[in-house]
């Protein structure tokens, strides 16, 4: 049993730590938001490991649901949510001139 | 430059967290207000989860700050935006599935956050849970029809009715002789529905106000005029 | 095979969680990232608090028919994580209000062009020339500076 927690907290340490990574260099905003729901999800599993359903219910609802709701909302009214990362997100990457004109 | 000195304060930040690390051993809780807490909860609150009688009955008025500072956030987030006007464009309506589940979903998803917030004090879960819950249904309708005006007016008058509500129950208890939000009416029968005083009624009030809030905010941004069509 | 030790890997992940939180914090450019970073910054810090109160082979705190268990993880972490959460998410939706006004204003989230805005607008308002500029005197008084620029 206890080593059953064990796999399950390594599991989800590995899918925690690998979205984060993916939260700074997916150059898909969308896909970024994803990637910190994915987090978030992570995060409630290990909290249910550590015996606080009431904390994990909070995460999965907040961190999952509405967190990724209000700001896939947001990219949308700031036109970064094309699947298609390029045709959105290159006047903004590609931003290293002075913003004077 | 910037970067450089960021950097050195995220090495501090490092150290920090490893003087940490090395203070306590995993799976030993170093306070003693904890087991403090579990001893005595069952008879002084009589809540059958004891993580809400930590919310609202012995910290509760950091559970106050918190509703205090939602509330800033969404009247901020609300004075930020503004209004929309009423010759806004809006999105055209959602294809037929997200309709006909919008439909379905908002009386389930209703039902299971005030199931959630009214068995706060018994099982996982309260106001917080569940008010996210009841936010995301309040929110379903506006997402499937986004030409639908939002009640704003309604929603901000339910928001001051539950804050006032938690604070005079806070009162009263001060007025019957004892602390601030102090639990009334009595513990009643642990594990029943009607137990844990006046938990329950506090947990309502904080479910309404987080419902209403984030469902308001997150109207607010839905509302503000999109940039690309 | 036996898996690694559950401790560790727990402080693994919070602390790589801040790490990665801060380091987004510091290297991004883009203020949407910006704030998903502080959203991961957010969930170490909470993961990290939660950690704090964990009891070796107790249950959750809830009493299940009456029966007090002997060993409880300790409640109060659990209590601050829950409201941390929710003002967190509150706080995020207000910091995406801030981005969307910023967008309409000034058509960037790009830190370093909103910076040049920025300098270029506190300027024009305060009445001083950009410095670095052609007209900003090098080493005036600040009165002489006013009354030179405009």
């Amino acid at each position: 049993m206890e080593s059953l927690a064990n796999w399950i907290v390594l599991l989800a340490t590995v899918i925690m730590l690998v979205g984060a990574v993916a939260v700074l260099v997916l150059q898909n905003y969308l896909a970024a938001v994803a990637a910190t729901s994915v987090v978030s999800l992570g995060a409630a599993v290990i909290f249910v490991v550590l015996r606080a359903p009431d904390v994990a219910l909070t995460e999965a609802a907040v961190g999952a649901g509405l967190s990724g709701v209000i700001m896939a909302l947001c990219l949308r009214r700031l036109g970064l949510h094309r699947i298609e990362g390029t045709a959105a997100s290159a006047p903004q990457a590609g931003a290293d001139t002075d913003g004077d004109s | 430059m910037r970067n450089y000195l960021s950097l050195l304060f995220l090495a501090g930040l490092a150290f920090l967290l490893f003087v940490i690390a090395g203070q306590f051993e995993f799976g030993m809780a170093p306070m003693l207000v904890g087991s403090a807490i579990n001893q005595a909860s069952p008879e002084q609150v009589g809540a059958a989860n004891i993580v809400t009688s930590v919310v609202l009955g012995y910290r509760a008025i950091d559970t106050l700050g918190e509703l205090a500072i939602l509330f800033a956030a969404a009247t901020a987030g609300g004075l930020v935006l503004g209004h929309a006007g009423t010759s806004a464009r809006h999105d055209p309506d959602a294809g037929f599935i997200l309709r006909a589940a919008a439909d379905v979903l908002f009386p389930l998803l209703l039902m299971v956050g005030l199931f959630i917030i009214v068995h706060g004090h018994l099982t996982p879960g309260g106001g917080f849970q569940g008010g996210v819950i009841l936010a995301a249904a309040f929110f379903l309708p506006l997402l499937a029809r986004p030409g639908t005006r939002f009640p704003h007016g309604s929603f901000a008058i339910v928001e001051g009715i539950a804050g006032a509500a938690f604070i005079v129950t806070g009162l009263l208890a001060l007025l019957t002789g004892g602390e601030f939000l102090q639990p009334l009416l009595g513990q009643g029968e642990m594990g029943g529905l009607l137990s844990a005083g006046t938990l329950p009624l506090l947990y309502i009030a904080v479910g309404l106000k987080v419902g209403t809030e984030l469902a308001g905010l997150m109207a607010h941004i839905a509302e503000y005029e999109a940039l690309d069509p | 095979m036996t898996p690694p030790d559950i401790g560790l890997m727990l402080f693994t992940a919070a602390f790589g969680l801040v790490g990665i939180g801060a380091l987004g914090i510091v290297m991004a450019n883009h203020l949407v990232r910006i704030v998903l970073s502080i959203v991961l910054l957010e969930t170490g810090a909470n993961l990290l608090l939660m950690l704090s109160g964990y009891r070796a082979g107790a249950v959750a705190p809830i009493i299940v028919d009456g029966v007090v268990p002997a060993s409880m993880v300790d409640p109060v972490p659990q209590a601050l994580v829950l409201t941390a959460i929710v003002i967190g998410v509150a706080v995020q939706a207000f910091m995406m209000t801030l981005v969307l006004r910023l967008y309409t204003v000034y058509g960037t989230l790009d830190i370093r062009e909103l910076r040049t805005h920025l300098e270029r607008d506190l300027a024009k308002a305060a009445g001083v020339p950009l410095p670095g500029s052609a007209d900003a005197p090098l080493d005036v008084p600040a009165t002489v500076m006013r009354k030179g620029g405009s």
